[in-house]
């Protein structure tokens, strides 16, 4: 039953507003921050499966020496778009889907700040997934890296790296303005008696995120600006024969790229922090410690960049100065590492599929973090940055470290937002075949790394020795293949089941638990006023002298919490803000200037046009009518 | 709803008051303005000092600085109002200025 | 499952109530500003980067015309003033002087504008242009980006003047203009940089002898 209170039709103005909140249509004008989530969830699964594809035809490539599957200028646009998609449209939009749902009903409000601002990032990162891949259909895909390391990204003659330094402008924006919405929403829309120190684990990595977005992102728009003006206007950005310099590109790329990785990895680190107490039963060890090592994390990443660029010739002062730095984040993740066992320890544990990825989270991570290490030292990474033991570094911690957190996730808050389970018994054996095909593919990396495997190479001859593992590392990628497509099968059929879940499934924590599943528009019948941390948890049980937890006695179980609700609390009614149409507007002009750019000018008006009109309609149309 | 001055995000939410601190007027600003503008003349004037290498540059940086200053608190409002607001600037202006000047000195563009 | 304590619900457009109590708008905009300080840090340090690196002419010497782009910076000094007139004016309810403010500030915006075009011009018809070397590319660039900038602020108050003529603008609406100030002023203390750090400041020999 909707819960918005029907508006009066207004005469006239740009467009008819739209009023409807269910339905096809409601999605393209949706301001709600849960369909948002659920959009940003969806678009960003379909990427990863093509990235995964992108991945598996690598695989193949590679599997035996001197293949020719694929040619060595696909093979370029394959490693380079396989990057280009699990960072930018994959991880960051996952990780979106799960702050857009969650922030809000974490922090007991009804939506962000913005919630236009909110639909228009998901537009525009939309748009700019779609320009980038329409890439491989109007002369080529991009081909030089995601790290699009200049001089040969200037100067590549296809078109794909112009797609490149335009697409990531376009999701850079949308990213940035998430930030703000996301930073302001966690600071300012906290239910009374939520204070900082009250909020949830997931809700403060999501403050640092976009702490981290907002500050880093400007830098990455200039490096890409500078590659797109010496691309198309013929600048001297990057160019070493007039004294221009390409090194100044990686500083550019690494100030934003660094911060990106914690960006692609504290979100997880916040799933974790909240499915390991729930499913050990006892609250999250050292909470302050866990929150303030984030901080320091994120504040920390801000300094390492350069460790990235070791085998650059920056001298051995800023060599040694980033080694040390980077050893130095090491410190506050080992902290995370000790508090998430010390919830553990002891405690009354569920293996559920959410419990198994969470544990498979923390190992993983630590694989991942220990090579990490080894890289922080610079000798050491002499040998091995450029080969596969990089490779095998991130893919840890990327893969092992946020997808399986993500994963976690999923599987944790599908019940909130679908209204149905996921089929335990399938998600066990998601997890082990994907746990499996996950070592299988990336643990051989290592070994490839340290017998000398280079890194973006389209083929390897006999001779190297290298076949084995190689091998090896394509028959993992195809069981990570399966593992997903057990997954797909498990969530399509969980929407045969009938829409029936209690609040609170799980017995969990935090506030989102406290309304329906899935929750009404106005997520809350009534704002909850916040006492202590996991709040829920208090309400529901108290611990007796001896220290053991009992239930609360009294206000009965889910009373209030069960209902739809009619969206009328203590009689008054709920005002949500309505859809809109600008924000898709607004988004849509950009993938039409970055085509003039490439193809025409006048498209650039156009799409210039279409931005602002976006933009006016937009300031001049009230959040709610 | 308290009313009270900002610095902690309170345990409850809190009416943001109409005008926090005092406003300075329109005299108090055009002064701002002339010296503003006094310093700006002063910067072009030591430029064309000749000789005074060694000290312009230190000096015009100290007369930016200055200007910066004096618009960021006074015209932005900065030194009236919650220090939320100054957190943040801050640590947006001094994560490029630390950060940038690393990248310049790796560059090595300060030695000669 | 334990029933919560109710308050009374709160609206999610409701300006008024706030965790911190700091109004929505105003702390997002000081979040923009403070991310937009790496944006011009980037383009700042690029430029110095480049500074004597040009290995052919012409150089910022042979172009810089320092009385006119002076007068540029008196131009965008004056608009902050105006600017912040207009804010003092519709904070005290006096929209009529609000909008004169207004108006003046664009007024001057464009007329910095302008002299930033004329610049651009005449430094193409002395032979320097994007392309020409890493200072005609790190010059135009930077002041390009600072100018878009200011040409946003110029709509932003064509705008606000506009709406205040059918009622939009007024006491309790402050905060608009606030915000427009906001970033006004912050455009103006970039170029502070700027001026500076492009113009005043000597470049060394030049690369090319």
């Amino acid at each position: 039953m909707a819960s918005v209170s029907v508006p009066a039709e207004r005469p006239g103005g740009l467009l008819r507003r739209p009023h409807a909140t269910t339905g096809f249509w409601s999605w393209f004008t949706t301001v709600d921050h849960k369909k948002i989530g659920i959009l940003y969830g969806i678009t960003a699964f379909a990427f990863f499966l093509i990235g995964g594809t992108e991945a598996l035809l690598i695989r193949l490539q590679l599997a035996r020496p001197d293949q020719t599957v694929l040619d060595a200028a696909v093979y370029n646009e394959l490693f380079t778009m396989h990057g280009i998609t699990m960072v930018f449209l994959v991880v960051m939009p996952l990780s979106a889907a799960f702050f857009n749902y969650l922030l809000p009903l974490m922090i007991g409000a009804r939506d962000v700040v913005f919630p236009r601002l909110n639909a228009f990032s998901y537009w525009a990162f939309l748009f700019g997934g779609l320009f980038i891949y329409s890439s491989w259909f109007l002369g080529g895909a991009p081909n030089g890296g995601w790290f699009g390391y200049a001089p040969n990204s200037v100067l590549d003659p296809t078109r794909g790296m112009t797609f490149y330094a335009i697409g990531l402008l376009i999701t850079g924006i949308a990213s940035t303005v998430s930030a703000v919405n996301l930073a302001v929403t966690v600071l300012n829309m906290r239910a009374p008696g939520m204070t900082l120190f009250r909020m949830p684990v997931f809700v403060w990595m999501g403050l640092v995120v976009q702490l981290l977005l907002a500050f880093s992102l400007p830098v990455i728009t200039i490096g890409l600006v500078e590659l797109l003006f010496d691309r198309l206007f013929g600048t001297h950005f990057f160019d070493p024969s007039v004294g221009g310099s390409p090194v100044l590109w990686q500083h550019l790329f690494w100030l934003f790229g660094h911060p990106e990785v914690y960006i692609l990895v504290l979100p997880a680190m916040g799933i974790v922090s909240e499915i390991l107490p729930v499913f050990a039963r006892k609250p999250l060890f050292g909470y302050q410690f866990v929150v303030f090592s984030g901080i320091a994390i994120g504040f920390i990443g801000f300094g390492v960049w350069a460790h990235h660029m070791f085998a650059v010739g920056l001298g051995p002062v800023a060599n040694t100065a980033f080694a040390v730095s980077t050893m130095i984040i090491a410190i506050p993740t080992g902290v995370k590492i000790f508090n998430w066992l010390g919830t553990l320890w002891n405690g009354d544990i569920r293996f559920t599929t959410p419990m198994l990825f969470s544990i498979g989270f923390i190992a993983m991570f630590v694989i991942g973090g220990l090579s990490g290490v080894m890289h922080a030292v610079v000798p050491s990474d002499y040998q091995q940055t450029d080969t596969y033991f990089i490779v095998a570094h991130f893919h840890y911690v990327l893969f092992g470290g946020a997808i399986f957190g993500l994963f976690a996730g999923m599987y944790y808050w599908w019940p909130k937002v679908f209204g149905r389970m996921l089929n335990e018994s399938w998600g066990k054996v998601n997890f082990w075949l994907m746990l499996i095909g996950f070592n299988l593919t990336f643990g051989p990396m290592h070994i490839l790394g340290l017998q000398g495997m280079p890194r973006r190479i389209q083929s390897y001859p006999e001779s190297l020795g290298l076949a084995f593992w190689n091998m090896v590392s394509t028959i993992g990628a195809f069981v990570i293949a399966i593992s997903v497509l057990v997954f797909v099968v498990s969530a399509v059929a969980s929407f045969r089941r009938p829409k029936q879940m209690e609040a609170d499934p799980w017995d969990a924590r935090t506030l989102e638990w406290a309304t329906s599943s899935p929750p009404p528009d106005y997520n809350f019948e009534e704002i909850p006023v916040v006492h202590s941390l996991d709040d829920l948890w208090h309400r529901k049980y108290a611990e007796t002298e001896g220290g053991r937890v009992v239930p609360v006695a009294a206000g009965g179980s889910g009373e209030g919490t069960h209902a739809e609700g009619d969206g009328h609390a203590g009689g008054h009614a709920i005002h949500m803000p309505s859809p809109s149409y600008f924000p898709v507007i607004a988004a849509a002009g950009f993938p039409v200037i970055g085509y003039g750019l490439l193809f025409g000018v006048p498209a650039v008006a156009v799409g210039l046009v279409i931005t602002l009109a976006g933009f006016f309609g937009w300031a001049l149309e009230p959040s709610a009518e | 709803m308290a009313e009270t001055r900002v610095d902690d995000p309170g345990s409850e939410t809190q009416t943001p008051a109409p005008h926090s601190g005092r406003h300075p007027g329109p005299r108090e600003y055009i002064r701002i303005a002339i010296i503003l503008g006094v310093i700006t003349a002063a910067e072009v004037a030591i430029y064309y000092i000749e000789g005074a290498k060694d000290f312009l540059i230190p000096l015009l940086f100290f007369f930016s600085f200055v200007k910066f200053t004096l618009v960021v608190l006074w015209f932005m409002h900065l030194r009236f109002d919650s220090r939320t607001y100054a957190r943040f600037f801050v640590m947006g202006l001094a994560g490029a200025v630390t950060l940038f000047l690393i990248v310049l000195l790796i560059f090595q563009v300060f030695s000669s | 499952m334990a029933t919560l304590e109710h308050s009374a619900p709160a609206p999610v457009t409701d300006h008024a109530a706030t965790s911190t109590g700091l109004p929505h708008l105003k702390l997002a905009m000081w979040l923009f500003l403070a991310s937009d300080c790496l944006l011009f840090g980037a383009l700042i340090s690029t430029y110095v980067l480049y500074r004597g690196a040009s290995t052919v002419g012409p150089y910022p010497a042979d172009v810089f015309d320092i009385p006119f782009t002076s007068v540029s910076s008196f131009v965008l000094l004056a608009s902050s003033l105006t600017m912040v007139l207009a804010l003092s004016a519709i904070q005290r309810g006096d929209v009529g002087r609000s909008r004169v403010w207004l108006l003046a500030t664009a007024l001057l915006g464009m007329a910095f504008l302008g002299g930033q075009v004329y610049e651009f011009t005449t430094f193409v018809g002395e032979g320097l242009t994007l392309k020409t070397n890493v200072f005609g590319t790190s010059f135009y660039v930077l002041t390009g980006f600072h100018g878009t900038h200011v040409a946003v602020g110029v709509l932003m108050l064509l705008t606000v003047f506009t709406l205040s003529f059918a009622g939009k603008i007024n006491q309790d609406s402050s905060m608009t203009v606030e915000l427009v100030g906001l970033y006004w002023h912050f455009v103006d203390i970039v170029w502070i940089v700027i001026f500076t750090v492009v113009y005043l400041i000597p470049t060394g020999n030049p690369a090319g002898g």
